[in-house]
This record gives structure tokens, C-alpha cells and sequence, in this order.
């Protein structure tokens, strides 16, 4: 079985978010950056499912320098190669753009399964792995929680509101990955030092036959302003002993705030 | 020349959601005079609720009808809504941000090459142009974006946007016929989850409770408060991970990112992934031990003490304020 796992190296989701001077994007300075967290379960699916049913793993990112340290992560756990797509052109790419890219790094693969977190943290899109799906031509399944493959068909559970749906398809097949699919493994000193040694194969735009088709000429998306969220309201704390705290929060909420 | 706009209504068990009524309301809302509204329903046996979507008057509504709709395929709903947009011509196609549009409203922009901007929380407006507004980084911070095509997609964060009262009637209903497209995936059966009374994403009040509730027997006294207060369940990753509750509950970034009138910060500290979740809530209340918890920071109203103590009392008193209303 071949397998394809998308990765996206993102600003450490325990960063406090800063915007850059010209409002287009987010101050990067010291920003660290790892592996969303999402893609964890996609990388961890990825290599259950090579355990089970042999093949091969190729972990795939798309960005620049940042995503050096993400792929060798994704090789420590285990993934047996990776891909590194950088060009120039893809800086800023729109959600499309992002997928024709990844499309073509995947579609003469011959891949069986192509595996996504279900959302970048940052962009908080959620919508490469259906775009993707379109594009390479084949099934897809979003918001995985629990995936079964056989031969060429595959049995998922995706969440929706307050429901599970049970998916049945056939490979191939791109999944998108919720909490809950699995337990990600932490890579060992063993899997980080043969990481080290692993060469990562770069492809650039006309590598992969986007030249021209992507880039800023192309992108339909823009951010024309990023800005923080407003502060909220100077809170209070409420005093007293717990009945007439109680008593006063109900009221407040009631006559005050007209939330009850 | 594309003009107007094209609503994606979505239903369940044939219930419109309610998300997607506010999703066509915008668009009633945003639309100039001249420009069309196209309410557009898929399914079996959906034709019926076509007078329920009139009530929010459409301009014309399209049916896509048929036993290929009686459960959800990404691709069948996918070649519906292409259908959709051709014949309807639209600028902007909305659609409420679901489970279920999230999964086949960008597969439809890629078919179409057009662009698509989800889980947009307002939308400003510069001439004929819309603008969406959207949270980034789990609402750290927020993007105004611009879109250069004659087509595009936007899907609609819940509990935003209002409702339209209204009682009229749209023009006409329409068949839409859909050519049998190939199905490689298709869902067999839908189970219930348990527990989840009230969706998380679409509450209106959410009562969330962290490690200060101290183990997962107390999940009842905070779903009393949630039945007091018709309320939603939600909780902090904290207790998510150490195996309290399933993750269908959690709030904040790995979660899910709420905006309800009112919520309950109960024994949560507020550690910044959670506060990305929840922090456009409009009004916030924290209960919690540790006076110099972050999450006091951000609440409208604060109060330092045991959430096991206090919130048995505020049921008991929001009770009391619905008797006497």
C-alpha cells in the first residue's frame, strides 16, 4: 500500500499572536515551528496502517524553510520518505492554489490513501483535503474518527454535530484526520538520529509542472488586512458569600449583560 | 454576468438547520436590489420543505430531489450543487459552516475553479464587493480578506449571523435534475452520540467545565446548570485528554471554536488554546479557585470559589428566575 501524508508546519500553537507592520500577515519573529496538530493523527494513521498492511509512507509538506524541521519530525516517527515543495511562488498561496500544488506532487504517485489533518492551525481553513480529493479524482472522507481498511475499500467514522455518520468507499481515497482517530507516537533518540541522516527530496514549481498555474498572479484570495481581536469589556469580580454571589450574577446576567 | 447569490440549505431528518437559515437571511440581507437569491435544498422527499425555506423569501428556490440524496455522498451533493450554480449563475455562493459543508462546499470550488473563504464571522461591504471577515489561529486574531473572481464560496460561522423574521413567500420552485455522477464514497448509517443534548457549535449558552470539577462523576452538576439554562456541554482540553469526557466537547484550538451570547467558564484556568475558542463569546462568566487564573482576564463576570459549590446554587437560582418570567 502506498501511502501520501500531508503535513503543514505552523506557529506553535502556544504562540501569542502578534501582527506584522503591514497588516497582511503575522509578525514571525521568534515565532516556533512545529507540526499542526491535527496532521499528528495523519502521520500516526499513516504508519498504523502501513503496520497492518505493509507499503510505503512519504510525508509531503508545502512552505519554506520552516518545514525542514517538520518532515524530519514526521521521518523520526517513522515515515519512511519525505517531500519538500518550495518555490518561490508558493509564497501566500489561497486555499486552491495550496491544493493544485499538493495534487500534483501526489497524482502519479500511485497512491492509495493521502492522509490531512483535518484543519491547518493558523489559516483554520478546512479545505485542502476536499479540494485535493476533487482534484486527484478519487473519494474522500473529512473529520475521521475511526478508519478501517481492506483491499480496496475502506470503512470510516467521521464526525458531524452531535452525530457519527459510518462512511463505506473505495481507494483510493483522501481521509482528513479528527482528535480521537488515534494516540500519536513521540519519535524515539533512535527514530530522531536516522531522521538526521534521511534526505529530503525538493521539488519546485517547474518540478512539479505548476509553473505559471500558481503564484501571486493566480492566487484569488487575499488578506487586505489582519488586525487582533477587540479587547473585551474590563470584567468584574463578584463578592460576597456564595448565596449572594450567586443571587447577584443571576441578576446581573438577567438585567445587566440580557443574556438569561 | 454572475450576479446574486445561491444559498445552500442544508437539512437533517427534514429539519432545515438552523444555520442555514441565518446563512439565506444574510444573503436576503446583503443582496441589491436587482440581484437574485436562489434558495437551493438536496435530499430525498425534500420538496415539502421548500415552504418552510419560502418563508425567508428567496427569490426562487431549486430542489435537487432524488434517492441518491437519502444519504449523504460527498460527490453527489458536490455534482448538485455544480448543477446548482450553473443554473442559477450566482456571484457568491453561501452556505452555513457545518460538518457537512465543510466537506463538500470546497470539493465544489475546486470542480468550478473558484475560490473558497470558510467560517466567516462577518462580512463588510465595499461597493458590490463583499468582504468576509474571518477568525485565524483559532481567533487569535482576525483576517479581512478580498476575492478577485466572478465566483466564489463562503461558508457562514453559526450563531452569528441573524435570522430574518419574516412570513412571505418565494417565487418559484424549481426541479433541478442532476446527471448520475460516480459515488466512491457514500454514508451508510448515522449514529447519535451520546450525551450531546445541545449542539456545541450552535448554542446560544454553553456551560464548559475543566479540571476544577475534579473528576468526571461531577459532568451531572454541570449538565443540570446546562438543563436549567438550555444550555450545551462543553469542556477544556485538559479534561478532554485526561480521559474525562470525549472530544466531541471540547472548546478552544484541537477543539471546536464557539461564539455564543453566554459562557460558562467553569474550573477552566483559561490557558490560551482554550481561550481561542471561545473568546468572541459576547458575554463570558468564570467560576474558578485561583483568583489569578487567566481566564478572570477575559470574563465579563468573575467569581473566585469551588465550581461544586457554586454551580449546584446557580442552577437552583436560574430556576427560580424562569419560574418567575
Amino acid at each position: 500500500m502506498k501511502i501520501a501524508v500531508c503535513v503543514k508546519a505552523v506557529p506553535d500553537t502556544e504562540t501569542k499572536i502578534a501582527i506584522a507592520a503591514d497588516k497582511k500577515n503575522i509578525d514571525y519573529t521568534g515565532v516556533r515551528f512545529i507540526t499542526s496538530p491535527y496532521d499528528e493523527f495523519a502521520i500516526e494513521e499513516a504508519l498504523k496502517q502501513k503496520e497492518k498492511h505493509g507499503g510505503d509512507t512519504t510525508v509531503i509538506a508545502l512552505g519554506g524553510a520552516e518545514c525542514t524541521d517538520v518532515l524530519r519530525d514526521s521521518l523520526a516517527r517513522g515515515i519512511d520518505s519525505a517531500v519538500h515543495l518550495n518555490d518561490a511562488d508558493f509564497a501566500n498561496l489561497d486555499t486552491l492554489s495550496t491544493a493544485k500544488v499538493l495534487a500534483a506532487a501526489i497524482k502519479d504517485g500511485g497512491y492509495d490513501l493521502v492522509f490531512c489533518g483535518h484543519q491547518g492551525a493558523g489559516g483554520d481553513n478546512s479545505q485542502v483535503p476536499s479540494m485535493l480529493a476533487e482534484l486527484l479524482g478519487c473519494a474522500q472522507t473529512t473529520m475521521v474518527l475511526k478508519l478501517e481498511v481492506e483491499g480496496t475499500t475502506f470503512k470510516a467514522e467521521r464526525e458531524i454535530e452531535g452525530a457519527h455518520e459510518s462512511v463505506e468507499g473505495s481507494l483510493p481515497a483522501v481521509i482528513s484526520c479528527q482528535k480521537g482517530l488515534n494516540e500519536p507516537r513521540y519519535p524515539g533518540i533512535k527514530g530522531v538520529m536516522a531522521a538526521r541522516r534521511k534526505e529530503i527530496a525538493v521539488k519546485d514549481a517547474t518540478a512539479l509542472g505548476v509553473k505559471g498555474t500558481v503564484g501571486a498572479a493566480n492566487v484569488k484570495v487575499r488578506i487586505k488586512e489582519m488586525m487582533l481581536p477587540p479587547d473585551r469589556p474590563q470584567g468584574r469580580k463578584i463578592e460576597g458569600d456564595v448565596d449572594s454571589q450567586v443571587k447577584e450574577l443571576v441578576s446581573l446576567l438577567h438585567s445587566e449583560a440580557h443574556v438569561l | 454576468m454572475s450576479q446574486g447569490y445561491l444559498v445552500f440549505v442544508e437539512q437533517r431528518n427534514g429539519q432545515l438547520r438552523k444555520a442555514s437559515v441565518e446563512a439565506l437571511s444574510e444573503a436576503k440581507r446583503r443582496a441589491q436590489s436587482g440581484e437574485s437569491v436562489t434558495a437551493f435544498l438536496v435530499g430525498s422527499g425534500v420538496k415539502a420543505l421548500a415552504a418552510e425555506v419560502a418563508k425567508y423569501e428567496p427569490t426562487s428556490i431549486l430542489v435537487a430531489d432524488g434517492e441518491q440524496f437519502a444519504s449523504y455522498s460527498t460527490e453527489a451533493f458536490t455534482a448538485a450543487a455544480a448543477e446548482a450554480v450553473k443554473k442559477s449563475d450566482p456571484r457568491y455562493v453561501f452556505a452555513a459552516h457545518t460538518a457537512m459543508a465543510k466537506d463538500f462546499i470546497p470539493r465544489v470550488a475546486a470542480r468550478l475553479d473558484a475560490p473558497c473563504i470558510a467560517d466567516v464571522m462577518a462580512l463588510q461591504q465595499e461597493g458590490s464587493n463583499l468582504l468576509p471577515v474571518r477568525p485565524m489561529y483559532s481567533g487569535k486574531c482576525w483576517g479581512v480578506y478580498e476575492i478577485d473572481a466572478p465566483l466564489s464560496f463562503i461558508t457562514l460561522r453559526p450563531n452569528v449571523f441573524a435570522v430574518n423574521q419574516s412570513s412571505g413567500s418565494a417565487g418559484a420552485v424549481e426541479d433541478l435534475t442532476v446527471a448520475a455522477d460516480k459515488v466512491s464514497a457514500k454514508v451508510v448509517a448515522v449514529h447519535a452520540s451520546e450525551g450531546a443534548k445541545v449542539e456545541l457549535s450552535e448554542a446560544a449558552i454553553i456551560v464548559a467545565g475543566g479540571r476544577g470539577i475534579k473528576g468526571p462523576e461531577n459532568w451531572p452538576v454541570l449538565q443540570s446548570l446546562c438543563d436549567a439554562l438550555g444550555a450545551a456541554l462543553g469542556a477544556s482540553r485538559a479534561v478532554v485528554d485526561a480521559g474525562w469526557i470525549d472530544h466531541q466537547f471540547q472548546v478552544g484550538q484541537t477543539g471546536k471554536t464557539v461564539s455564543p451570547q453566554l459562557y460558562f467558564a467553569c474550573g477552566i484556568s483559561g490557558a490560551i488554546q482554550h481561550l481561542a475558542g471561545m473568546s468572541s463569546s459576547k458575554v463570558i462568566v468564570a467560576i474558578n479557585k485561583d483568583p489569578d487564573a487567566p481566564i478572570f482576564k477575559f470574563a465579563n463576570y468573575g467569581i473566585v470559589g469551588d465550581v461544586l459549590e457554586i454551580v449546584p446554587k446557580l442552577t437552583t437560582e436560574v430556576r427560580k428566575l424562569h419560574e418567575h418570567n
